[in-house]
């Protein structure tokens, strides 16, 4: 049994038109016992970027406390809310750091970019449990029921959906991913990010 | 003990870096203009012999891609806040992915600046700088940062043996909305002023920062995945300062 499945979870993120999507269950277990349908993974890290840890619960926590503080440092050193481009090379060179004692979490980010040009441009982006990016342009997941979700979103997704769309899309790949995962589900937790507003909607899943 | 190094003096000076100053005042003027699109960094060249091969004589310094440094004060000093200053830019590289912003650069030269007038066993560093750059948040910035650590950002300011004839010179000539064809003649028309002997592309250094169009901005974006992003610093070549100089 790996550690990376010790209690469950998976997160997903997708582009649509001017908005991205990410999505995670909510579901803390101990292997296949139950512990909790109320696990946050995913968290706000400014306005406009969203970050989610699924992996091993102690280190959502601290990975989650570590990116806060390192972020909160950047926010006062340099100003400026930090862009979705670099903090996702800062979360890949904060576990880089970690090369050979890692945490057990597979991060996704999903955020809306600055352009030279005025607006912004949807980002999303997922690492391996030592930093190795995975910038993509339509969907990234990670978790347990990662197959699985691969399997949903390359039936479900298209290009430019819009907001709506987008979340019926990510809704769909998730509960129907989390389904055929024993240790994922318990209930889904999706936010939508526009460039003016965030939307979270928390969806009912299968219990068992 | 009457007296001690790093220490307050009654009068509330500190002679350490009273001495720092007196140092970068008897070093070559340099001088720094932002203009409107841009910026100019240059300065004096002096070698000391006529046998001295002046091409290993580097003043004008680039730092990373997007900032670049000029000193007034002692070369070797220099020498060691470029190494820093260099180091520190590619740890915030291999950190963020991309070049610091000048701001944050220049403060992290200010700091190592600082330290040496605190620590124990050292002298404070015998240089002022002026530090050249541009980044996405606040586009082209103009610093200078002295020998005490502290620092600020200028429209155009010298530092050196000429400071403050060249300051005064540079007052008169200044307008927001110079353009950097403009400045670099400013630069040079201020150099001038007080310049031992002939100016030449030889005894002059010129550094420019160049501001990128929006296209070449998302042009550098994925150019910074390679690891390469488009300079927006340069060293003008000599030949390009004998053309300068001959207008």
């Amino acid at each position: 049994m790996s550690i990376m499945e010790y209690n469950g979870g998976s997160v997903i993120a997708m582009v649509g038109k001017d908005c991205v999507a990410i999505a995670s269950d909510l579901r803390l277990g101990n292997q296949a016992l139950g512990i909790s349908s109320n696990f946050q993974k995913i968290f706000p890290v400014t306005d406009r970027i969203y970050l989610g840890l699924p992996g091993l619960a102690t280190d959502v926590t601290t990975l989650r406390e570590v990116f806060r503080f390192r972020v909160n440092m950047y926010t006062i050193k340099e100003e400026r809310e930090i862009e979705p481009e670099t903090f996702a090379h800062l979360v890949s060179s904060t576990l880089y750091e970690r090369r050979f004692g890692p945490y057990f979490i597979e991060p996704v980010m999903a955020g809306l970019s600055k352009v030279a040009t005025g607006g912004f441009k949807p980002f999303i982006a997922a690492t391996d449990l030592i930093g190795c990016l995975n910038f993509a342009k339509d969907f990234v997941v990670a978790g347990t029921a990662s197959s699985k979700l691969y399997g949903a979103a390359e039936g479900l997704w298209e290009p430019d959906l819009e907001p709506e769309q987008l979340f019926e899309t990510i809704s769909q790949t998730m509960l129907n991913a989390v389904d055929r995962d024993a240790y994922s589900g318990w209930g889904v937790v999706v936010h939508v990010i526009e460039k003016d507003k965030i939307t979270t909607r928390t969806l009912k899943g299968r219990m068992d | 003990m009457a007296s001690a190094d790093g220490v307050f003096s009654p009068s509330g000076k500190l002679v350490q870096i009273e001495h720092a100053l007196a140092a970068v005042s008897q070093g070559t003027t340099s001088l720094g203009i932002k203009a409107s699109n841009g910026i100019v960094i240059a300065t004096e060249k002096k070698s000391p012999s006529i046998l001295v091969d002046d091409s290993m004589l580097e003043k004008v310094a680039i730092v990373c891609p997007n900032i670049g440094i000029v000193y007034s004060g002692m070369g070797p000093d220099f020498r060691v806040l470029l190494t820093r200053a260099r180091k520190s830019a590619q740890a915030y590289w291999k950190r963020y992915g991309e070049y610091p912003p000048t701001r944050v650069l220049t403060q992290e030269i200010a700091t190592v600046m600082q330290q040496a007038t605190q620590s124990g066993g050292v002298r404070p560093y015998g240089v002022s700088l002026l530090v050249a750059g541009w980044d996405i948040h606040r586009g082209p910035t103009l610093y200078q940062v002295d020998p005490s650590g502290s620092y600020w950002a200028w429209k155009a300011s010298a530092i050196g043996k000429n400071m403050v004839n060249a300051k005064t010179f540079l007052e008169k000539r200044y307008n927001d909305d110079i353009s950097l064809e403009d400045a670099i003649h400013t630069a040079l028309l201020t150099l001038k002023e007080g310049f031992e002997g002939q100016m030449t592309e030889k005894t002059i250094e010129l550094g420019v920062i160049t501001v990128p169009t929006p296209a070449e901005i998302e042009e550098g974006r994925t150019g910074a995945a390679t690891g390469r992003p488009k300079p927006t610093f340069r060293k003008l070549t000599e030949e390009e300062v004998r053309d300068y100089l001959a207008l």
